[in-house]
């Protein structure tokens, strides 16, 4: 039987979620065995060069670039995992959503306290930089995600058991403590 | 004058005394039923609809529905359960609930519902409204972003002559639940403590002893919402 497909994104997010999957400790073993990795900061491919069959995304859409490569995955992957709060609800970029965008840029790069060498008074503007969206959007109200596993970050056993459900066709065993929103 | 009625949860035979709620008889019975806005020892007015039951085919609040002998009610099965969790969606989409950043992570009950009925993701798109935290209070602050409106610190945290530090503001979408800024001055540790603990979730908060318990030893860490009563 040919290997899976995996391939892994942090959008915005923190690549917690990503140091959680690291967390299975020695079943990245087993996990290589069972998978090959295609697209993901852990091996650095920035291009699919195949067909994927699980695609996991660490962080919500905050920016322009997010929604790019959501949708990149979205095309590439047959299955799409939310991983983490960021990806599910937005999460901490999020706190941001009830503040006018104008609001949040004016305070990052010309009137917060920690603002001192801005004196020129730029606010980024260059047509190289993704566009700030308007809020920050989790992943499934850009494109369909099949499946959710929350956490901050998600627990390295509901990661494990979930790929092993997924990729072998097995049930999934969900005990109370791996579901966790923190 | 025999005062003991039965009646029956799911099956399961409930024995209880007249005037108890069907909540309560539950509760006394090792039977749990989920609430959220009611609070044991005050009165229940029936508004977040998670203690729904089903009794002669129509859906009932538990905790303002009398037991009554001979009753047939069916709690624990799949339709009401999935109904149960399509409430705890809507409140998780209709305010801003930020468990990564939130004091009473683990302490939550309402993020204990969730876990229990297995909420991995809100049916409904999420409003993100614009909410304000007041923080004037010295004792505490109101965070108006995580409040679900359940009026627990309005019915139990008074002053000794029995006025109420906690009333509503405003009407319809926008109402909120706020603090009596001269009241709120007077305020005791104990009672600032006490409103904390008696807010389900984390709109009230005991100024400047934040996280102070570990993750895995809060009260929702290894045990569901409502093991204390199941049997």
């Amino acid at each position: 039987m040919s290997k899976k497909v995996i391939a892994t994104t942090s959008l915005a997010g923190c690549f917690g979620c990503h140091m959680s999957i690291l967390d299975i400790d020695e079943r990245i073993i087993d996990l290589v065995e069972l998978v090959e990795f295609n697209k993901s900061p852990i091996n650095d491919i920035k291009k699919f060069t195949k067909k994927v069959d699980v695609g996991i995304i660490e962080g919500g859409c905050c920016n322009s670039e997010n929604v790019e490569v959501l949708k990149y995955f979205r095309e590439n992957c047959s299955i799409l995992i939310s991983l983490g709060e960021c990806a599910i609800m937005g999460g901490l970029p999020a706190l941001r959503n009830g503040i006018p965008i104008e609001e949040c840029l004016n305070e990052a790069y010309l009137n917060g306290p920690t603002v001192k060498l801005n004196t020129a008074k730029i606010i980024p503007n260059d047509p190289e930089l993704p566009m700030i969206l308007n809020k920050v959007y989790p992943c499934h109200e850009v494109v369909k995600v099949d499946y959710y596993l929350p956490g901050c970050p998600p627990r390295a056993d509901l990661i494990w058991d979930a790929l092993v459900a997924l990729l072998t066709g097995t049930e999934m065993d969900l005990p109370y403590e791996v579901i966790k929103f923190d | 004058m025999n005062n003991t009625i039965k009646f029956k949860i799911d099956g399961k035979e409930i024995i209880t005394e007249n005037g108890k709620t069907v909540v309560e008889a539950a509760h006394q019975n090792g039977v749990y039923i989920p609430t959220l806005c009611n609070f044991p020892g005050s009165f229940s007015k029936g508004s977040c609809r998670m203690c729904t039951i089903k009794v002669n085919n129509r859906f009932m609040t538990s905790c303002t529905t009398p037991a009554a002998p001979g009753m047939e009610v069916e709690s624990n099965t799949p339709e009401i359960n999935e109904f149960r969790k399509s409430i705890i969606e809507l409140l998780f989409v209709s305010g801003n609930h930020f468990c990564p950043s939130c004091e009473k992570s683990g302490n939550c009950e309402l993020q204990a519902l969730a876990y229990r009925y297995q909420m991995m993701v809100p049916r409904y798109p999420y409003s993100f409204p614009l909410k304000k935290v007041d923080a004037s209070n010295p004792k505490i602050i109101k965070d108006q972003n995580r409040c679900v409106i359940c009026q627990r610190c309005m019915k139990t945290i008074k002053t000794e002559k029995g006025e109420h530090y906690f009333a509503y503001l405003k009407r319809g979408n926008v109402l909120e639940v706020v603090m009596d800024k001269e009241l709120g001055k007077e305020m005791t540790d104990e009672l600032a403590k006490l409103a904390m603990e008696n807010c389900p979730v984390g709109s009230i908060i005991y100024k400047e002893v934040g996280f102070v318990e570990p993750i895995g030893t809060r009260k929702y860490d290894k045990q569901p919402i409502g093991s204390d009563i199941d049997v």
